[in-house]
């Protein structure tokens, strides 16, 4: 397809106007306080946050949420944290993983503005697809890892190369009816966001 | 064909309750949007810089999708060129094929819509399901999307009930969106399990590190592209940005404009093909290259399909998506239609009514108002305007020249609303009158009052 690769690059040069010389970035806002701030955001989109002292109090924490604690099955992606009742890596087709009802993950940015959570390919274990099948999600954020904005966010992700990596804010959701605002999709029926420090 | 959207919006605004339903649900969108964008302080200098990283990149666009490709080849990613339609359709048929696909599960693009490729893969025996659940809807009820953003926002909750009791077997008379949406999921789920490929379309391309972005609420994209091995994603090229930086100043715009929300759910960036799978990238022309050498049309290409132009425009939400003649409704498709075809579309540009609130809400700040009237006047030249609608401007444009004329016009417009306003009704005025009352003659006119008073203030 090297004649049509070539016909579309030269139709696009013979056709593009002077060039435009690329624009400055505004500032963007800043809170007092991101942290909480982005506690907040969460909630807004419709998940649910919650904040502990430190790394050592996340196993309480995942027993207090009533996701966590009434699971037949579960998946902890964050080092130290939380009992994994399913071993991914013996699981070989991601489509085992159906029916899974909750996993904790490891974000490693969150923006105080949206609520959004960043998550590396590197965090999601061997199947990427866990984040989004299974029933109910909790991540995990660092506070010292929060900024105020995406223009922030975006000086600080470290895009894989090859890889893969996203923004979750909230839970699954649609108002594809009537503009209704329904949860559960066809992602992760809850988001809780824990962020420690 | 000259009057499509006239006839096809007096129907639609012929069933006055639901007329004024849609025009509601709609413009609940566009509050929210005007309070997502009230949330950000620097909201006008996110337009501003969005709009002109747009349009350098569209003075650059072939060195930058050069670029893309060489990155996104580095990163295992293949990268396909279609100039057309058909040749698109052919590059993912023929994957699919390659591959023995039987189901596919699609996430939202437009551009497939575009390109036509559901029947075209039907036509080859395979299923695909469009998976966000607007789509899904459209696509059981056999119509196309009548929004960009929400593609059955014209369906009432309890016609949803009834087509999914008729097509996916859910019982009868069901009317709860949480109920319907949970039966979506669990018949979705089904299909996503049986997947054994994964299409979508592309919300950014990035030049500098060969990673394309894929938005959604829903979920539908991840879970489409995170079971099968296949995913096949296709793009405009005029969706490649320069920078991974560059998203930090779009995506805080295009959700906020698009449903007020301050991001969407999911923001997914592939840099690659799942683990021992595949990803190819479909970059289709389709007479956007056309587009980028007409100015003062260029513009349109920077759109991000946020749908605020649909969602605040008094026609639109007046007429529903159906009135217009391009798949595309709404003022961006007012002007993207008649650039591929000027006759079949001739009638959107003047589904407008100029006031520009589309041009004010539009994040990469595109003048669709001024181009509608730029494309107006194209038309006048290209002579595609109904007999009827040239005489009428040619009569107006001699009684604009001639002020005496225009003076005895006025006061004989003046005497039938007071003496005979029926008989304007009559006239070509009707119309106008339609769905309103004339308003009353006044007793002097401006040229009066300046005469009598404002020439003698006059500084």
């Amino acid at each position: 397809m090297s004649g049509a690769r070539d016909a579309i690059l030269a139709a696009l040069r013979k056709n593009a106007p002077a060039t435009v010389a690329l624009p400055g970035f505004p500032e963007g806002m800043r809170y007092p306080d991101p942290p909480a701030q982005f506690l907040e955001s969460v909630r807004a989109v419709g998940g649910a946050s919650l904040r502990v002292a430190g790394a050592g109090d996340l196993d309480a924490a995942l027993a207090s949420l009533p996701v966590w604690a009434g699971a037949r099955s579960a998946v902890s992606l964050v080092p130290g944290a939380g009992r994994s009742t399913v071993d991914l890596a013996a699981i070989s087709d991601p489509h085992e993983l159906e029916g899974l009802e909750v996993a904790a993950i490891r974000g490693s940015l969150g923006v105080a503005e949206n609520g959004a959570v960043w998550v590396s390919g590197r965090d999601l274990g061997p199947h990427r697809a866990v984040f989004v099948i299974v029933e109910h999600l909790v991540l995990v954020v660092n506070a010292a890892d929060v900024v105020s904005n995406m223009q922030e966010a975006y000086a600080r992700i470290d895009l894989e190369r090859p890889g893969y990596g996203l923004f979750i804010a909230g839970p699954s959701k649609t108002a594809d009816i009537e503009q209704a605002l329904v949860i559960g999709a066809h992602g992760a029926r809850s988001c809780t966001v824990i962020v420690v420090g | 064909m000259n009057n499509f959207h006239a006839r096809r919006a007096a129907a639609f605004a012929g069933d006055v309750p639901h007329a004024h339903w849609h025009d509601t649900a709609l413009w609940f969108v566009r509050v929210k949007r005007d309070r997502g964008a009230a949330s950000v302080p620097e909201w006008e200098g996110l337009r501003d810089a969005a709009a002109g990283i747009k349009a350098h990149t569209l003075s650059r666009l072939a060195d930058y999708l050069e670029e893309f490709e060489r990155n996104a080849q580095a990163n295992g990613i293949e990268v396909h060129w279609a100039r057309d339609g058909a040749e698109h359709n052919r590059i993912v048929g023929e994957i699919l094929e390659r591959r023995g696909v039987k189901l596919v599960a699609k996430s939202k693009s437009m551009l497939t819509e575009e390109c036509g490729l559901n029947p075209y893969l039907e036509a080859r025996g395979i299923e695909i399901v469009d998976t966000d659940l607007g789509e899904r809807i459209v696509q059981l009820a056999g119509e196309p999307p009548s929004h960009i953003v929400m593609p059955a926002i014209h369906k009432k909750k309890e016609e949803i009930g009834e087509l999914f009791h008729d097509k996916i077997g859910t019982a009868p008379g069901l009317s709860d969106p949480k109920v319907l949406t949970e039966a979506a999921r669990q018949h979705l789920r089904r299909k996503f399990l049986g997947a054994q490929a994964g299409l979508s379309g592309v919300n950014f391309a990035i030049a500098e590190t060969g990673g394309i972005v894929v938005v959604t609420n829903e979920g539908n994209a991840d879970m489409g592209t995170s079971l099968p091995p296949v995913h096949v994603a296709s793009m405009g090229v005029e969706k490649v940005i320069p920078r991974a930086r560059d998203l930090g100043i779009f995506l805080r715009l295009l959700a906020r404009s698009a449903t007020g929300q301050p991001l969407s759910t999911y923001t997914t960036h592939f840099h690659g093909p799942l683990r021992g799978g595949e990803l190819h990238v479909v970059v289709v022309d389709n007479g956007r290259s056309a587009i980028l050498g007409r100015e003062p049309f260029r513009r349109s290409l920077s759109c991000i399909r946020c749908g605020a132009c649909l969602n605040t425009c008094p026609v639109y939400r007046r007429s529903g998506g159906y009135s217009y003649s391009y798949l595309i409704p709404g003022p961006i498709g007012s002007v993207l239609g008649p650039q591929r075809d000027p006759v079949a579309h001739a009638s959107l540009p003047f589904a407008s009514s100029l006031c520009g609130s589309c041009s004010d809400v539009c994040p990469v700040k595109i003048d669709l108002h001024h181009e509608l009237l730029a494309l107006r006047e194209a038309l006048v030249d290209e002579k595609v305007l109904s007999p009827g609608k040239r005489l009428g401007m040619r009569v107006t444009g001699f009684v604009l020249r001639h002020p005496a004329l225009y003076r005895a016009g006025g006061r004989v417009v003046r005497w039938l609303l007071r003496t005979a306003p029926g008989a304007l009704r009559l006239g070509p005025g009707g119309v106008w009158a339609r769905q309103r009352e004339f308003p009353e003659a006044p007793g002097e006119t401006f040229r009066d009052l300046w005469k009598r008073e404002g020439a003698g203030r006059a500084p």
